[in-house]
């Protein structure tokens, strides 16, 4: 029997494998993955630094590990060149294999915006286990990093060093950070509360240039603000991969298209995590890549099942004032309603009708988050 | 006291801290937490947990 193929290892690949191996046992399961197939939780990669985490400690099993456990194959360091769908195979490296179905888990690529100065080369993203690995060796000696990008992963990097007592200024056109998550007012309290840890702010503004100045290095805005600096770490955001499908003719629009049971237009190719776009959702976030994960597996396994997607608020690992986000969903109207409590606030976005559409929680709100979590419709039903 | 980290998203469960929220009071050793408890991140449950001590 052909094997199921996975392309990826991230935690999407990985979760369907580990949920699809409870289910059937004996499929052949081949993995290929571009990197060295560690497993690890990419949320901890903002978060590590405190606990003084070197990249080795944050890999939870490699791939000899993971094929062991998984009872798959796992090729490592190839790259998958193309999906046929008409033969039903895929190249990689040259090699062609046929599968029974196959899931890409191909995640998504941080944006990069161009900035000009001799040392632009030196701009760092951590996107994955090999990133964080070169990111932690470019800060050992820094006594101060700049964070280009002020929402969840900028904002956790933040946190993260300050607790490692590295200072950073953090620089965003918008006003405030997390601002595609949360309204103005709890932007403004969480971007008050870490000036307050000493937290650099720089709202309005975006990098220009990076250049080399003796062994540090100097970062200058677009208002001509110069910043001395050690390390400059873009954190803007993601962008789906999706160029294999394109190339394989899969509909494509910001994600790879799947349905509800993570199917692409095409027979027996599925995708799910970062790269792929549900109904109209493309949602970076642990929850519903398991959920996409517990409800392919059971596809894969011959049972057809739809993707649920209840409320699933989102933390922001800013631990000094964290925050929990659950948006509205695109395209519901309403308002936020805010109440500021002791040591926090409560943002409350109501439809129409008055019933509660989202949330963000900060500081000692947060401990209403699964009260109110109860209270928010389901994204999918 | 011990800390815990969510190998699939990286929650930490504090046992100092418990998670009163969800009425695991403050000292609640991680195998006292319920077994019917799931990961307030993810949603992975206790059974399916890979949790790992911190070592901090």
């Amino acid at each position: 029997m052909d094997p199921l193929i996975i392309v990826g290892t991230g935690l999407g690949g990985y979760s369907l494998a580990r949920e699809w191996r409870k289910i059937d046992a004996n499929t052949p399961l081949l993995i290929l993955t571009r990197d060295d197939g560690h497993y690890y939780s990419k949320p901890m990669l903002s978060g590590a630094y405190t606990g003084n985490k070197p990249p080795d400690a944050i890999a939870l099993g490699d791939a000899a590990a993971m094929a062991s456990q998984l009872k798959a194959e796992i090729r490592t360091r190839i790259t998958v060149e193309e999906l046929d769908t008409a033969a039903g195979c895929v190249r990689a490296d040259g090699v062609l294999t046929a599968y029974s179905n196959v899931v890409l888990a191909v995640g998504a690529d941080p944006i990069h915006v161009p900035v000009a100065g001799d040392a632009a080369e030196l701009v760092m993203s951590v996107n994955d286990l090999a990133d964080y690995a070169n990111f932690r060796a470019a800060i050992a000696t820094a006594r101060h990093v700049t964070i280009i990008g002020a929402g969840l992963i900028g904002c956790e990097f933040a946190n993260d060093l300050l607790s490692g007592g590295i200072a950073s200024a953090v620089v965003d056109p918008a006003a405030y950070p997390l601002s595609r998550l949360l309204p103005a007012e709890a932007g403004a309290a969480l971007a008050h509360a870490y000036a307050g840890f000493g937290v650099d702010w720089r709202f309005g503004r975006t990098v220009a240039r990076v250049d080399r100045e003796g062994t540090r290095l100097r970062v200058t805005l677009d208002g001509g603000e110069v910043l001395a600096t050690d390390a400059v770490l873009s954190a803007i955001g993601l962008r789906p991969r999706t160029a294999l499908a394109q190339a394989a003719g899969l509909d494509v629009s910001r994600g790879i298209l799947v349905s509800r049971q993570l199917r692409t237009s095409s027979d027996r190719v599925y995708a799910l995590g970062d790269c792929a776009e549900v109904d109209g959702l493309v949602l970076p976030y642990v929850a519903p890549i398991m959920q996409a994960a517990r409800a392919l597996a059971s596809t894969l396994a011959g049972k057809p099942t739809d993707v649920a997607y209840p409320p699933m608020p989102v933390l922001v690992k800013t631990s000094r004032y964290p925050v929990v986000v659950a948006p509205p969903r695109p395209g519901v109207s309403g308002s936020w309603c805010i109440d500021r409590l002791e040591g926090g606030m409560r943002a409350l976005y109501r439809a129409g009708d008055d019933r509660i559409e989202g949330f963000a929680l900060l500081g000692s709100a947060t401990a209403e988050r699964q009260k109110l979590s109860r209270e928010l419709p389901a994204l999918l039903d | 006291m011990r800390r815990w980290y969510c190998l699939i998203c990286g929650f930490i469960y504090d046992e100092a801290l418990g998670l009163p929220e969800a009425g695991i009071a403050p000292g609640t050793r991680w195998e006292d937490v319920p077994e019917d408890w799931v990961c307030p991140d993810c949603g992975a449950p206790k059974s399916d947990f890979e949790m790992v001590e911190a070592t901090d």
